[in-house]
């Protein structure tokens, strides 16, 4: 098999290696699909979950910045999938790069290796993108997603702050939209695809987290949307959950993006629940 | 050979600072030439319905401004055109080449019946209208255009783009009969009393010689796709100020009936959004717009007289109504005419079941508050011409950070500019009203005739 090579470091994140497993596999088996060879980071650890918001105190960086030095050993681009890893290793990977004092202070403690901002993180959905192009993905596509109305959901810590991350316009984003044109599917636009799920809110607020995702859920339901689509493993869990009082039938299906593309690549031990709207379609 | 006492001046753009400029100049007894990008003058004030805090109609105090610009013997109009270069020469004074465009109509001919624009069979959309109504592709920008003289967009011409067809051999050479092709249409040219449709009309080039020069080239608005947290540029009921401006307008496409440009439906709750893009530095303008407060107040008013039963929301940071009798203005919206001002920020509009939802803050109350609208206007950022920075260069005069005009000292000497002879004045320096502008171009205007007088007074030096 003749290809442009292209390896990246991947980094799975602690849910994906726990309770989004599926997230994990359909990610890998599209991956390797497109020939985008995934090489995990060894010894990679917690991405330490949330930004620090207080950057006073280096050692917040700690997780985040031992997961950097280990990809910057292998050389390569460092690939994500879960929108919350991404977040927090962009940000902390941004912060460092513009803070070389705070850098300096964090290597005296790492003993690695030091942290020389070498390292691009990146999301699949922007290698996607920005290095394959939608036209080779579409070129996979066995079975394009015909007739499956899908809501792209961006959630907020994928796209925001809008300058650090780097990947799209949160206010107009378009990347999840072009990836389901490129299966085939029916991307539909809805008021809530770029608002909060209510994230951690559901141990500390869980009404809250049930009215923010039950939100999100309706406005995707209204623009006529058969399943959501998405490319975070807490948005899933929520929106999942805060239908569960629902009738099964009644529930709107909620799918990672790498699923969706599982489906239409012909991968359907890896299409979660597309494959059977799919079917019915 | 130039002339080191030239009293002629050129002034660059009309809306009412430009026009105010070249009468001051041109009643003093001095020439003044005008050019303006469009095809007829006056400027973003030839689109608003009435004007704050005295509910002026616009047209109609403009009007005789416009008309006597048009008749004046002392100042030679030139719409339609652009200036093309600029050399200073060692006397002082500016050669100044300016390109015409080509209209396709014989202005000596034309005497401005309008039967062309009457038959006319295409449309387009106006950007004049701001995308709420249509005009004919030969066209004036309005019935009271100055001058009152045609033009045709050539891009939308059906005549000159079959015409261009055939001549580059995209569309047959020769007709079912044999005979040489014709273009089509050309109703026009057909129609008009006195032939003075022109296709062969090519841009042309004059060359003028002045001795000082205002410019007064005016603002633009911030794009509505510069918003699309906004639904700018998406939804069709979310309009900008200037679009509203032209629904409020008696001569506007909808003769002054506020409706939705969706459906035509009246709205019944319209919401207001001062500062859409304005003092947001990280996706907007840094600055404040200065004029939206106060033409908002003016708008929701308007509205109220429009819709009596109708509701009026405006979102603000805070009412920066600085100038006479304008504080009270705002006060006679809240209290007089019931609008429900909200202090705070709309996060997010968009559409929901054939209706706007408006999610902001109300600061005051502490809450969040959803709005469900008819119809949403956006005052949006005032910022400079875009050719703004290409013009000012060509006098080597500077632009600042968001690309306004840069003042030779913005206390001191606010319409002076750092080059000699060349003066500044109007929105081009910075988001302004109408006083203000019209006050600046005075201010230009008498700069300009100081130096005239004393080239006039040296002059006679010499010769005595």
């Amino acid at each position: 098999m003749t290809s442009t090579e292209r390896v990246y470091g991947y980094f799975p994140g602690c849910t994906l290696a726990t309770t989004a497993v599926d997230y994990d596999a359909s990610g890998r088996a599209v991956a390797a699909a497109l020939d985008l060879e995934l090489r995990e980071v060894p010894d990679w650890n917690c991405c330490g979950a949330s930004f620090p918001l207080s950057a006073e105190n280096v050692m917040n960086f700690i997780a985040p910045a031992r997961t950097l030095i280990a990809a910057q050993r292998e050389g390569q681009d460092l690939a994500t999938l879960c929108a919350v890893c991404f977040h927090v290793l962009k940000r902390s990977d941004s912060y460092l790069r513009t803070h070389p004092e705070a850098a300096d202070r964090l290597n005296a403690f790492v003993t690695e290796g030091d942290y020389d901002g070498r390292v691009k993180v990146r999301h699949l959905l922007g290698i996607l993108r920005d290095d394959l192009g939608w036209e080779v993905v579409r070129r996979h596509v066995a079975a394009p997603l015909q007739g499956l109305r899908a809501a792209p959901y961006y959630g907020c810590l994928l796209l925001r702050p809008e300058a650090e991350m780097e990947l799209d316009n949160p206010e107009a984003p378009k990347v999840l939209h072009n990836l389901l044109l490129a299966l085939g599917a029916e991307p539909v636009g809805f008021a809530r695809q770029a608002e909060c799920c209510g994230s951690t809110l559901l141990v500390s607020a869980p009404e809250a987290n049930q009215r923010l995702s039950t939100a999100v859920i309706e406005s995707a339901r209204s623009a006529g949307a058969m399943i959501v689509v998405t490319a975070c493993p807490l948005c899933k869990f929520n929106l999942d959950r805060a239908q569960e009082g629902l009738p099964a039938a009644e529930r709107l299906p909620v799918a990672y993006f790498t699923q969706a593309m599982a489906a239409a690549f012909g991968l359907a031990e890896h299409a979660g629940p597309v494959s059977p709207l799919q079917a019915a379609a | 050979m130039t002339n080191p006492s030239c009293t002629t001046a050129l002034v660059v753009g009309a809306g009412i600072g430009g026009i105010t400029a070249a009468l001051d100049i041109a009643n003093s007894g001095f020439q003044v030439v005008m050019v303006e990008r469009e095809p007829s003058i006056g400027g973003h004030m030839a689109q608003l319905s009435e004007t704050f805090p005295t509910l002026d109609c616009s047209q109609c105090i403009m009007t005789p401004r416009t008309v006597e610009v048009g008749h004046h013997e002392n100042i030679r109009l030139h719409t339609y055109s652009e200036i093309e270069s600029v050399r200073r020469e060692p006397s002082g004074s500016y050669r100044v080449r300016i390109r015409r465009r080509a209209a396709y109509v014989d202005w000596e001919k034309c005497t401005g019946c309008g039967v062309c624009q009457e038959k006319c069979p295409f449309k387009v959309e106006s950007a004049f209208e701001r995308g709420i109504g249509q005009r004919k592709i030969i066209y004036t920008l309005s019935p009271q255009a100055v001058p009152n003289k045609p033009v045709i967009d050539a891009e939308h011409c059906r005549y000159l783009q079959s015409k261009q067809d055939i001549e580059a051999g995209r569309a047959p050479a020769v007709d079912k009969q044999g005979n040489p092709a014709t273009p089509k249409c050309g109703a026009c040219a057909k129609l008009c009393p006195t032939g003075a449709i022109e296709w062969e009309q090519q841009d042309s080039v004059l060359e003028e010689e002045v001795g000082a020069i205002v410019m007064a080239t005016g603002y633009d608005m911030l794009p509505m796709e510069r918003l699309p947290e906004y639904g700018g540029g998406e939804l069709r009921d979310v309009v900008d100020g200037l679009a509203f401006e032209r629904l409020l307008a008696a001569s506007g496409p909808t003769a002054g009936k506020v409706v939705r440009p969706s459906d035509g439906e009246v709205p019944k709750q319209v919401v207001f959004v001062q500062c859409s893009g304005s003092r947001d530095p990280e996706r907007g303008v840094p600055y404040c717009s200065k004029i939206c407060c106060l033409y908002v107040a003016k708008q929701a008013m308007l509205y109220k007289h429009r819709v009596p039963d109708g509701q009026a929301y405006v979102f603000y940071i805070d009412v920066r109504a600085g100038g006479k009798g304008y504080e009270e203005f705002v006060t006679r919206a809240q209290e007089e005419h019931g609008v429900v001002y909200l202090r705070g920020k709309v996060s997010k509009i968009f559409a929901q079941d054939g209706r706007l939802i408006v999610k902001g803050a109300d600061t005051l109350s502490h809450r969040a508050v959803e709005i469900s609208a008819d119809l949403v206007v956006l005052a949006t950022a005032i910022v400079p011409r875009a050719s703004t920075a290409a013009v000012a260069g060509l006098f080597e005069v500077g632009v600042d950070d968001n690309g306004f005009l840069v003042s030779g000292d913005e206390e001191m000497a606010p319409v002076d500019s750092c080059v000699e002879g060349v003066f500044l004045a109007g929105a081009a320096l910075g988001p302004k009203d109408i006083p203000e502008t019209v006050a600046q171009a005075s201010g230009a205007a008498a700069k300009v005739l100081s130096l005239f007088q004393q080239r006039v007074a040296a002059a006679a030096t010499v010769t005595a």
